[in-house]
């Protein structure tokens, strides 16, 4: 830019650390309580910096489970929120791609109807049907069970609306050299299409994995048994607020626990999860 | 925009909308009649008998001074979430827009928290701040001010509004930032040549360009902190004390799970779902415009 280097320049610098600290601190915090001991919380005296409880800490919590209610060791819970978050990424990306197939390449009466259908759930969050979706779960005989931890979640009117808006930017000539070669529709869907979505699959799958990993309130209502839990609610019940009994370090190794596998994938696919984001909300 | 080549197809295309079709009438659309159904009925207590009864369950709610209470603190929530992550994100973007070195690693180093599942955040909170061991709450005390966010709800609105500000400021940030890099330079080195110094190139050039991700913006964070902040709320608060952190989508649901008010809470349903509709149009509009562009 046109203006001379000055002392300013550190400025930009100065702001961003900032921002990174008051981002990064109570994660920071939440860290090193998850390797002392509940004496050195509950005093109030923890330091800042590494305890001597790490592994203990995580062993017991992944493990063993923490010991002052009948908590179920973290690991169970790690396993269902990551069987949830995959199911509900994978069944999305499915079954919206093959609805924006048929949507785009097909022409047949109800089409237009359809789309409507899928779009306008866009405005129908689990949040404001909560009860009757809970109930039909129910009669379904699909409550604590993993299919009715994700079923209900899985429709998606932006990944719809994504995978669309994608194949209208594919060359039609593609289409005409499958139908000369006589591939069928599905030959073309799979060995055309699909390739050629990938991008946009991963980095759906990205941004789908961290809302199935982090839904809270279809899980809380939805599971009853300890062992059907997901870890975000298991957290919440490690918290007992008007408490003294809460094992603070216990729950914060869970947090630390509940927050990798997102972080992870967010920081890895970091290239990816941007261009899905920007992509599906626009 | 329509396909010119297409394929034939009488009973695959169904097929092939079937599932996600399926999915949607049974998980959206019949739960959501059932609710708009359900907020015309009045049960009594033990489930045996319903009743019909119109607008009643509507007129209670709007006669219910909780209602408004729980609006208000609806508002202030929505308001000082939004302000500050979009204040503190546009900040913070406009300074990682700048030619500096590494700035990619600050990029980085900025959007994770977008993975956090907000119960998380606000436990993370939480516990900084829970008054007799957290190690903000002591710094606060040690000053000589009585924080206590379980006992007084001003506090506990204070917190929740940290966590939730917190959480959303890498979501505001990544759009704020392709919302700047779309500005072409020129314009802003023009600027610069004519003499206009950095805050005037940002306030005349920068702010009013970037109005539409703004707005966008605004809207997004406002359904957010509608809807995506129940685990927040519930996490660390629990709506208390004294109803003070009470939004409207936790009231909802306490009426109905705690209160057993089923009617009440599917009137309050529809009144969201009414929200909801009004802002996701709002961003579709928005949308169509910067299409055309």
């Amino acid at each position: 830019m046109v203006e001379r280097k000055s002392i300013f320049d550190f400025l930009p610098h100065l702001v961003l650390l900032i921002g990174i600290l008051i981002v990064a601190f109570p994660v920071y915090v939440a860290f090193i309580a998850s390797t002392w001991d509940a004496a050195t919380i509950a005093n109030g005296t923890m330091p800042l910096r590494p305890g001597p409880h790490f592994l203990e800490n995580y062993y017991r919590t992944i493990f063993v489970g923490t010991s002052s209610s009948t908590r179920q060791p973290v690991g169970g819970m790690m396993l269902n929120s990551l069987i949830m978050a995959l199911s509900i990424a994978i069944g999305k990306i499915a079954i919206s791609l093959i609805s924006a197939f048929a949507i785009v390449y097909f022409r047949f009466p109800f089409r237009m109807p359809a789309f409507w259908l899928i779009f306008m759930t866009l405005m129908l969050p689990v949040e404001v049907r909560i009860y009757p979706t809970y109930k039909i779960v129910a009669d379904l005989g699909l409550l604590d069970s993993y299919p009715g931890l994700t079923i209900p979640l899985i429709a998606s009117a932006t990944a719809t609306l994504l995978f669309r808006q994608f194949f209208m930017t594919v060359p039609d000539e593609l289409v005409e050299a499958s139908k000369i070669d006589g591939a069928s529709p599905m030959q073309f869907f799979k060995d055309t299409l699909l390739p050629l979505s990938l991008t946009s699959v991963a980095a759906l799958f990205v941004i789908q994995f961290i809302y199935g990993w982090n839904q809270y309130l279809w899980p809380l209502l939805i599971t009853t048994r300890d062992d059907m839990q997901t870890i975000v609610i298991g957290i919440k019940k490690m918290i007992v607020t008007q408490d003294a009994l809460t094992e603070w370090q216990l729950a914060m190794t869970t947090v630390i626990l509940a927050m990798l596998p997102p972080v992870l994938v967010v920081i890895v696919m970091q290239r990816l999860f941007v261009k899905g984001l920007v992509e599906t909300e626009k | 925009m329509e396909k010119r080549v297409i394929f034939d197809g009488k009973l695959l295309p169904y097929a092939l909308l079937l599932p996600q079709l399926l999915v949607t009438l049974i998980f959206f659309y019949w739960p959501a009649a059932q609710t708009v159904w359900q907020s015309f009925l009045i049960q009594d207590a033990f489930g045996l008998s319903t009743e019909f009864v119109w607008l009643e369950n509507y007129t209670t709610l709007f006669a219910n001074p909780d209602y408004y209470r729980s609006m208000l603190t609806t508002l202030v929530f929505s308001g000082l979430v939004a302000g500050f992550s979009l204040a503190i994100a546009l900040m913070l973007a406009v300074q990682a827009d700048k030619q500096i070195k590494g700035a990619s690693a600050y990029k980085t180093f900025l959007i994770w928290p977008y993975a956090v599942a907000p119960a998380v955040a606000g436990v993370l909170w939480l516990f900084m701040f829970q008054p007799s061991l957290g190690l903000v709450a002591q710094a606060i005390r040690s000053l000589g001010f009585e924080w206590n966010p379980l006992l007084n709800s001003n506090h506990a609105m204070t917190l929740v509004v940290m966590a939730a500000t917190w959480k959303q400021i890498s979501y505001n940030f990544l759009f704020f930032l392709a919302g700047l890099q779309s500005i072409p330079k020129s314009v802003i080195e023009a600027a610069a040549i004519d003499g206009a110094r950095p805050a005037r190139r940002f306030w005349t050039i920068i702010f009013p360009l970037l109005s539409p991700t703004t707005f966008f913006l605004l809207v997004v964070n406002i359904v957010y902190v509608f809807f995506d902040t129940f685990g927040i709320i519930d996490a660390t608060t629990g709506g208390g004390p004294a109803k003070g952190t009470e939004t409207l989508v936790y009231k909802l649901f306490s009426d109905g799970r705690l209160g057993g008010d089923l009617g009440g809470s599917a009137a309050q349903s529809v009144i969201l779902m009414i929200l909801v509709i009004g802002l996701t149009a709002i961003q579709f509009r928005y949308v169509e415009r910067k299409v055309q562009y």
